[in-house]
């Protein structure tokens, strides 16, 4: 037993990647999903521990040590506060959609692929824990790597049903390699500044370079920003930061229904805490906000996704679609609330990825129900539903209702912490943003909702209410979104811890 | 015995079981309505119990759970609130007594969805009346909006959709973009050291003052936040965010009466005074001189709302912008800014409310029985309701704020309110502007009520009505009707716990 605790933070990535390969080769028929199912438990529960141990911890870290070879000779592993809750958050999200999954993906897949599927899922997963849990900047871009591949041949499995799926997969390798490239570029240019891979150490030799670039003498200047303009540019595109969006709506619509739901509840929600890596472990805030001002591109960014991403929400016809526009938008929250750099910016940041991912999550797993037992999700298929699915359609007005922030719900506690911050800063404008935003999602979201429960269907077809194994898991993550909303101790404290910590290691 | 914060706690919870019982009895009609009547009487029971403790200026607060670190749910009963409770609940028995006449008649659809909406959305007023911090007040306050969109889209009609997207538009983009922003805004300049905000709990005298007095905040901040609360009340339904009422009258007529003539109408208006007297602090606006221009936007509002309620044809539609009108009443004894005029604009939450949902009661009382929806169709309707048309003379009456009638009562303690003005020093153009928009929507609310009286009993039935005999609208109908009439009548003589109550808020303003 101490043996497997103290060598958590390994296994909670190798389990999966090595019962990944496994799966591959003996998954067929029912298996894969088992094989999945027990990894992804166990995932959570490692998680759970890892994060009680980090809280219990003085420093709020646990150092882990690949193969025992000090850094930075070897690979480093680092939880904090901050990377055990997106820890928690995948682990969550991964191992309560792999419950729904297993009816959804059959009815979507081909029997005869099912072990692939899952087997790509495990690596998926895989990648995105890596991601998270990695102190080592290029190690960061192999496990980047794993998991964009994996989800591109996930995503594209939703070819069976409609044929976009294949673009949308081609359209997201592209954009998804350009992105992974600029990352590795970046990493490139830092290698050659401070001769170091790992994450704390190029922080460390960053600063004597720092220091250089006020005298008479600098060195490295350009090539440090270059590298970390490269950096910046890669992870947005993976974040999916508007202008750097146009991968993800398409490949949210044509991925088969877990896929979609896995995706926008834990990829984008990985790239972005990369990025709040990147700018305040790796590069120091002093750096990427006080020197090159960052922080003003990203709130325009951030700022100009909450207004568009919602816009063009209102504007669609597939519910999935619309869904994938409002995660734009949402992204847009969550890059606004760490590019204001305040206690109450990046708790609401880290408050937001958990609080988005349960929300979203969610609704991709009602839409999934529907996709299930009435064959489409545009508009027009959910027409009338609220009578034939109630409790499904039930969990996607709570939803709904999350992603508007009306009070009691957890979109509400993001968006209460957020508008303070921008209050705080003075920013004014960007709380206006916020609460406009609000209001546009109030316009998407009804537009749904008064189809689903006001809507006229013509074919008044015979669909019952979604099997206990998709409807479960869509209740757990929906009554999660609002038990969150309600107590939030948990999410506040939590995220609340994340933020003491990135700001302590300003320099 | 139960103690005062139990039965608080109990008004608050029992419209939620109330829901729960009439969600799942939706196949017994009649267990369902008994489960209705009954949660109303016993909220009404647990708000009236309050009553003595309130009196007796005890300290009644309780908190329910800690949503945000520092930002409870926390309630504290007050004679302000205890005023709009009082109200919402009591007029909630003769209203699902209205429902049950009402519904069953025009064999409306979904009832099971309308009765159970309606105690979520007592529950909600409870909460508005109790909060102790803006930010309690803010989430019942949504929360009312949502448990009566509902109601408002019953028929489901697309006019129905149409008016039901105008109503949370309106209301929830209001609340969002404005009093979300201003409660957020306090919360902000509460926090830290030396903090510009005591708190965001409400307080006498208002949570400005110190921070104004040592220059830690700017008397324009403290303007524009009174700003963002007034506008940020669209239930309040001051010009120009005023469209959703009239909107909302596509509902069942239970629902415009009690909820679009009382409850959530009256939550606006109370909120108005609640922030006004409470967050802000008379005292502090007075000292400024902040908030004067909500004076003349109320009295614009009256005006402008009652010529047009002259021109409606829709009975309706008439009371709904007379409601506009009548609610900027208070909105304008609230900016008056004195004890008494704060004392008059809670007593006519209580006068309107009596007088508004008979009219509206005999409105749906000639629907049920005629089948009727406009004012040029009730020529000589007054023979065949007797009771009807003369409830609706009395809630006539009380609009025009005549004797017999309740509406006097709170134009008298207004217009002392302006002498108790025009005492300060300055020139009185604010006060000449209320006496003259008092004068004059008075004539305009006799001359659009009065007319309705005289074709109704003066004027002969038409010679197409003839063909159509009908008598009264059933008996439970016009029960709740009499009974809100009675009231109405009743408040003229004797007033006591509104007077006393709006007297204790009186003595914590001054």
């Amino acid at each position: 037993m101490e043996l497997i605790r103290h060598n958590l933070p390994a296994l909670i990535v190798v389990t999966p990647l090595v019962i990944g390969l496994l799966t591959s080769i003996i998954g067929r028929r029912g298996l894969g999903w088992w094989m999945a199912m027990g990894t992804t438990a166990a995932g959570l529960a490692m998680s759970v521990q890892l994060l009680v141990d980090v809280l219990a911890q003085g420093d709020r870290t646990v150092e882990y040590l690949m193969g025992n070879w000090p850094v930075p000779f070897g690979i480093g592993y680092s939880v904090d506060p901050l990377n055990a809750t997106v820890l928690l958050i995948v682990s969550l999200l991964g191992a309560v959609i792999t419950l729904y999954a297993r009816k959804s993906v059959a009815s979507e897949v081909p029997a005869g692929k099912l072990n692939f599927f899952y087997a790509l899922w495990l690596f998926c997963i895989t990648g995105l824990l890596g991601i998270t849990i990695t102190g080592d900047a290029f190690n960061l871009y192999v496990l980047l790597e794993i998991s964009s591949l994996s989800t591109y041949t996930l995503v594209a499995m939703g070819k069976d049903r409609n044929r976009r799926a294949l673009t949308a997969a081609v359209n997201y390798v592209v954009l998804g390699s350009i992105g992974a490239c600029f990352y590795l570029v970046g990493v490139a240019y830092l290698y050659m500044a401070t001769g170091s891979l790992n994450i704390a150490d190029i922080a460390e030799r960053l600063q004597p370079i720092y220091a250089s670039w006020g005298t008479e003498a600098p060195i490295y200047q350009k090539t440090v920003i270059t590298g970390f303009a490269f950096m910046a540019v890669g992870l947005s595109l993976k974040l999916a930061l508007f202008p750097l969006h146009g991968w993800l709506p398409n490949a949210y619509t044509y991925a088969p229904s877990s896929v979609s739901a896995l995706l926008a509840s834990t990829a984008t929600k990985v790239g972005a805490y990369a990025f709040i890596r990147v700018i305040f472990t790796l590069m120091g805030v002093g750096f990427a906000f006080g020197r090159l001002h960052t922080d003003v591109a990203l709130m325009v960014c951030s700022g100009a996704a909450i207004l568009v991403g919602s816009w063009l929400a209102i504007r669609q016809t597939n519910v999935k679609k619309l869904l994938a526009y409002s995660s734009i938008a949402q992204i847009g929250y969550i890059a606004l609330g760490f590019a204001l750099a305040n206690k109450d910016g990046i708790t609401a940041s880290v408050i937001h990825l958990f609080n988005h991912a349960l929300t979203k999550g969610g609704m991709f797993l009602a839409l999934g129900i529907v996709m299930y037992r009435v064959g489409g999700t545009r508009l027009s298929d959910l027409r009338g539903l609220g009578r034939k699915l109630p409790i499904t359609m039930g969990a996607f007005t709570a939803g709904g209702l999350g992603l508007i922030g009306v009070p009691l719900t957890s979109g509400f506690i993001s968006k209460w912490y957020l508008v303070s911050a921008c209050l705080e800063q003075g920013r004014y404008e960007l709380a206006a943003i916020v609460l406009v935003g609000s209001v546009l999602a109030l316009v998407y979201v009804w537009r749904v909702v008064e189809t689903i429960y006001f809507g006229k269907r013509e074919d008044e077809v015979n669909v019952r209410e979604a099997p206990a194994s998709m409807l479960v898991p869509t209740l757990i993550l929906v009554g999660a979104s609002i038990y969150f909303g309600v107590d939030s101790s948990f999410t506040t404290h939590i995220a609340g811890e994340a933020a003491d910590f990135l700001l302590k290691v300003k320099p | 015995m139960i103690t005062p914060e139990q039965s608080a706690m109990l008004a608050l919870g029992v419209p939620v079981i109330g829901f729960v019982l009439v969600a799942m009895s939706g196949r017994v009609p009649n267990l369902r309505e008994t489960f209705t009547l009954l949660t109303a009487l016993v909220t009404f029971a647990c708000v009236a119990g309050l009553y003595p403790a309130v009196m007796r200026g005890e300290e009644v607060r309780f908190a329910l759970l800690e949503v945000m670190p520092g930002v409870p749910l926390s309630f504290r009963v007050e004679p302000l609130g205890m005023v709009y409770a009082l109200v919402a609940t009591l007029l909630w028995i003769p209203n699902s007594l209205y429902s049950i006449g009402y519904m069953r008649a025009n064999h409306e659809k979904n009832q099971t969805r309308f009765y159970a909406c309606y105690p979520l959305a007592i529950a909600s007023a409870v909460g508005i009346a109790f909060a102790d911090n803006i930010f309690t007040m803010f989430v019942f306050y949504e929360t009312l909006t949502l448990s009566t969109f509902p109601l408002v889209t019953h028929k489901g009609t697309t006019d129905a959709m149409r008016s039901g997207r105008v109503y949370l538009g309106i209301l929830l983009t209001t609340s969002v973009c404005f009093q979300l922003f201003a409660v957020l805004w306090i919360y902000v300049l509460s926090m830290g050291d030396a903090p510009a905000v005591e708190s965001i709990n409400f307080t006498v005298g208002g949570v400005f003052r110190d921070g104004l007095a040592s220059n830690r905040i700017d008397p324009g901040i403290v303007g524009l936040l009174f700003f963002l609360y007034i506008y940020g009340i669209g239930k309040a339904a001051l010009m120009p965010v005023h469209r959703w009422l009239p909107a909302a009258m596509v509902a069942p007529t239970p629902v415009s009466a009690f909820l679009h003539a009382v409850a959530v109408v009256k939550a606006g208006v109370f909120c108005v005074i609640k922030v006004t007297v409470y967050v802000f602090g008379v005292g502090t606006m007075q000292l400024y001189g902040l908030g004067n221009w909500l004076l003349y936007m109320a009295g614009a509002t009256i005006i402008v709302a009652s010529l047009i309620a002259a021109f409606q044809d829709n009975l309706k539609k008439r009371l709904a912008y007379s409601t506009i009108s009548q609610l900027s009443y208070v909105v304008m004894a609230t900016a008056l800014l004195t004890p008494l005029s704060i004392m008059a604009a809670t007593f006519h939450i209580v006068a309107h409310a009596f007088g508004k949902i008979t009219l509206f009661f005999a409105a749906g009382s000639v629907y049920t029985a005629a089948h009727k929806t406009q004012v040029s169709q009730l020529d000589g309707i007054g023979r065949r309701m007797p009771a009807t048309m003369a409830a609706f003379t009395i809630g006539a009456l009380s609009m025009i704020g005549v004797p017999p009638a309740v509406g006097f009562i709170s134009k008298w303690y207004l217009i002392r309110g302006v002498m108790e003005r025009g005492e300060l020093p300055g020139t009185h153009l604010d006060e000449i502007f209320v006496l003259v928009v008092i004068a004059a929507s008075t004539l305009l609310n006799a001359s659009y009520f009065l007319p309705i009286i005289y074709r109704a009993f003066f004027k002969p039935l038409s010679d197409e009505d003839q063909k159509h005999p009908h008598g009264e609208a059933p008996m439970p109908i016009v029960y709740a009707l009499c009974f809100t009439a009675g009231l109405t009548l009743l408040f003229f003589f004797w007033n006591k716990p509104a007077t006393d109550l709006a007297e204790m808020v009186r003595r914590a303003v001054s």
